[in-house]
Parts: structure tokens; sequence; C-alpha cells
């Protein structure tokens, strides 16, 4: 038995066991700091099968940004009814998933024999993409609608919220070394924001990751009290959420008026657009996610 | 036995995992992990598949990626719901104060 699949052996027991921990543990507490760390251990397994990108992005949002949103959840939730119990449910939900394994795994296991020809298609056709980064190719060129469609969708989720209203959460005095470290960390999340962002077309990185690592150094600010809450009633965040998918759409537009066809760039302008909407899309998906975390908060003031 | 194989098992067990625990627990945020814990699952699922070639997939990637904002932002909305009764209290209370902010 080789080594690295010891390794991923025990990688698959950890997340399985964190996964069972944060879904079972009685304290409902305990459960959410379990699930951060599942999500923290996840990005590992996105980094050990050669998924950077998502790596990046896992360890943002997954472990990050969720992680502070089930808190304040658990802040302003009651008390949990407990599971429904009973041997009987034991020994028929075993029974059940073991069964359901099973099925699942004969449907699975021929796929990772055949091959796809997706990937050589991708190849083929990069040099025209205008980025060298085959991801990033995929997400905002050849399935770019993919792309302009998920950030309607966090438009949705972020008009969804604000549709319930505000919530008041009482935040602590920060620890004068949670300001601290907020000091230092901010700058940082700014410069690894931006070069995430421009690494993307070349490298993993990009819009989702260069967003996200964002949003995270605005939310840790505001929890340290260093930094406003963002309110969508700003026109600032306003025309920043909402700018992402505008340059998205008027590009989709544009391309369909003057060129091939929707989001079908012209050749020699594929790099620049790419680059144009990646930037707008970065702004738009930072100030949206801050947004969700924690903008519709009410502080009462100090 | 690939590794890929292993992480294919994992992805399933994981999915099945929380579907038991979405059925039998009665918390909502607990359900809410245990939505993630099955999209964990099924993004384990495609992230082995998308290694298993002598070239890495990188259209399963990006796709996983979007997956992963699209199922985030599922998890911030259903989070508010979940409890919006608790905190909704202060705002049904006083209306006329919350018209004047």
């Amino acid at each position: 038995m080789p080594a690295e699949l010891i390794f991923d052996g025990i990688l698959i027991l950890l997340l399985l066991m964190l996964a069972g921990g944060a879904l079972h543990v009685r304290s409902l507490y305990n459960a959410i700091v379990l699930f951060i760390v599942f999500g923290l251990l996840l990005a590992l397994t996105w980094a050990r099968l050669g998924a950077v990108d998502l790596a990046l992005a896992e360890a943002a949002i997954g472990a990050g940004l969720i992680g502070v949103m089930l808190l304040a959840a658990l802040a302003r939730s009651d008390a949990e009814p407990g599971p429904r119990s009973g041997r009987a449910a034991i020994i028929v939900s075993l029974g059940l998933g073991g069964l359901l394994v099973a099925m699942l795994t004969r449907a699975v296991w021929p796929l990772a024999q055949n091959t796809a020809a997706l990937p050589d298609m991708v190849e083929i056709q990069l040099a025209a993409s205008g980025v060298s980064h085959p991801v990033t190719a995929v997400l905002l060129n050849f399935r770019g609608w993919d792309t302009l469609l998920e950030l309607v969708v966090l438009l949705l989720a972020l008009l969804g919220v604000r549709q319930l209203g505000r919530t008041t959460m009482q935040l602590p005095t920060a620890w004068p070394i949670l300001r601290a470290w907020s000091r230092l960390l901010a700058p940082l999340t700014i410069m690894i924001g931006g070069y995430l962002l421009w690494r993307g077309s070349v490298a993993p990185g990009g819009a989702f990751q260069a967003g996200a690592v964002l949003a995270a150094g605005a939310v840790m600010l505001n929890l340290a009290g260093l930094l406003p809450n963002i309110r969508w009633d700003s026109g600032l965040t306003r025309s920043l959420i909402l700018g992402g998918i505008a340059v998205f759409a008027l590009v989709a537009v544009g391309t369909h008026w003057f060129g091939a066809g929707w989001l079908d760039y012209p050749l020699n302008w594929s790099k620049p657009l790419i680059v144009l909407i990646e930037i707008a899309a970065t702004l738009s998906i930072a100030v949206s996610l801050t947004v969700l975390v924690i903008g519709e908060n009410e502080q009462p003031s100090p | 036995m690939t590794h890929v194989s292993l992480y294919l098992l994992g992805g399933i067990a994981l999915w099945v995992l929380g579907l038991h625990a979405l059925m039998l627990q009665r918390s909502a945020l607990r359900r809410i992990m245990a939505v993630n814990v099955m999209g964990s699952g099924v993004f384990m699922v495609m992230v082995a598949l998308a290694s298993r070639g002598a070239d890495i997939d990188p259209v399963l990637q990006a796709l996983v990626v979007t997956g992963l904002v699209v199922a985030a932002s599922a998890t911030a909305f259903a989070l508010r719901l979940a409890t919006a009764d608790a905190g909704d209290n202060a705002d049904t209370k006083q209306p006329a104060d919350q018209e004047r902010r």
C-alpha cells in the first residue's frame, strides 16, 4: 500500500469523523466549531486532489464566512430540539444507509474508469480563450453563463436576506489583541486578494477567491469593531454589487450585438474583457458576501 | 485501488452521513449543516472524478467553484430564514420606530 493512500485514508476518516461530530455532538456550539474545522480540512482535500482554485475558495467561504454566519445564527436561535432517538431508528438508518452507500458506489464506480472528452477540448481551445489557466478559461470564457448567473444567485440570496429585515447582534467589545491582529491582517487580505485576482489568468486564483478573501478581511475588521457596517442602503455598496452583474451583462449584450454571439469574445479582445469582468466581479462578490454575512446587523451604538 | 476511488467512496459516505442527519435532527441549524455536508460529498465525488485522468479536468473543477458560491449563498439565506422568528421580534414590536430609521 503506497504511503500516499495512507494519507488519503486518514484525511477521509478525519473528514467523516468531523462531519459526524458536527452533526451529532450534543452542544450546538461545539458542533459549529467542528463544522468550521471540517471546512478547513475540506480545503486541504481539494488541494490534495489538485483543485487549488477550489481549496482557496473553500478556505475563505466554506470555512470562514459560513462559520461566522453559523455562529451569528446560533446567537439568534432558541434552544434546539433534540434529535429523534430510539433503537429502531438507529437500526433502520444503519441498514438503509449501508444500502444507499452500496447503490451509490455501484453507480459512481464505472465513472472512475472512463475518460471525458472535455479536458482535451479545453486544451485545444485554451490558446484562443485569452487566459492560460484552464479553470479560469472555463469559468469566464467557455462557460461564462454559469458565472454570470452565479452572480445573479448571490444577488438573489442577498435580496432574500434583506426581505427578512434586520437583526440585532450584540457584539462584545473586541479584545485589544484581536484589534491589533485585524489591523495587521487587513492590509494583507487586500494584497492577497489583489494578487489572487491578478494571478487568476495564468495560475489558480481569480474573481471568487479574491472576492472571498476580501470579504473575509472586511468581516474580520467589522467584528473587531474597526469597520462600520457596510449597508445596502448606501449608494456605493449598491453600485459595487450591481456593477459586477451590469458589466458582465453589458459584455454579453455587446458580444451578441457586435460579435459572434452571447459571451463569445472577439479573438484579440478576450484577455482585456476577461480581466475587466474579473475586476468588476471581484468587487461585486466581495461586497455581496460582506453584506450577506454582517451587513444587515443592527448594532446598538456604544 | 487508487486515490480517486478512495475519494469517491469518501464523498458517497459524506453524502449519506449528511442525509442521515438531515432526517434525524430536528434543529434547523443542524439540518442546514447536514445539507452542507451532503453538498461537500457531492463536490468530493466531482473533484475526485476531475483528477481521474492524466490531465486535471478543468470543466468539473470550474463547476464545483461555481457550486461552492451558490451553496454558500443558499446557506446564508437558509440561516437567515431559520432564525427569522427569533430575530424579528424586535422589529414587529416597534414597526413605527423601524420606519423612522
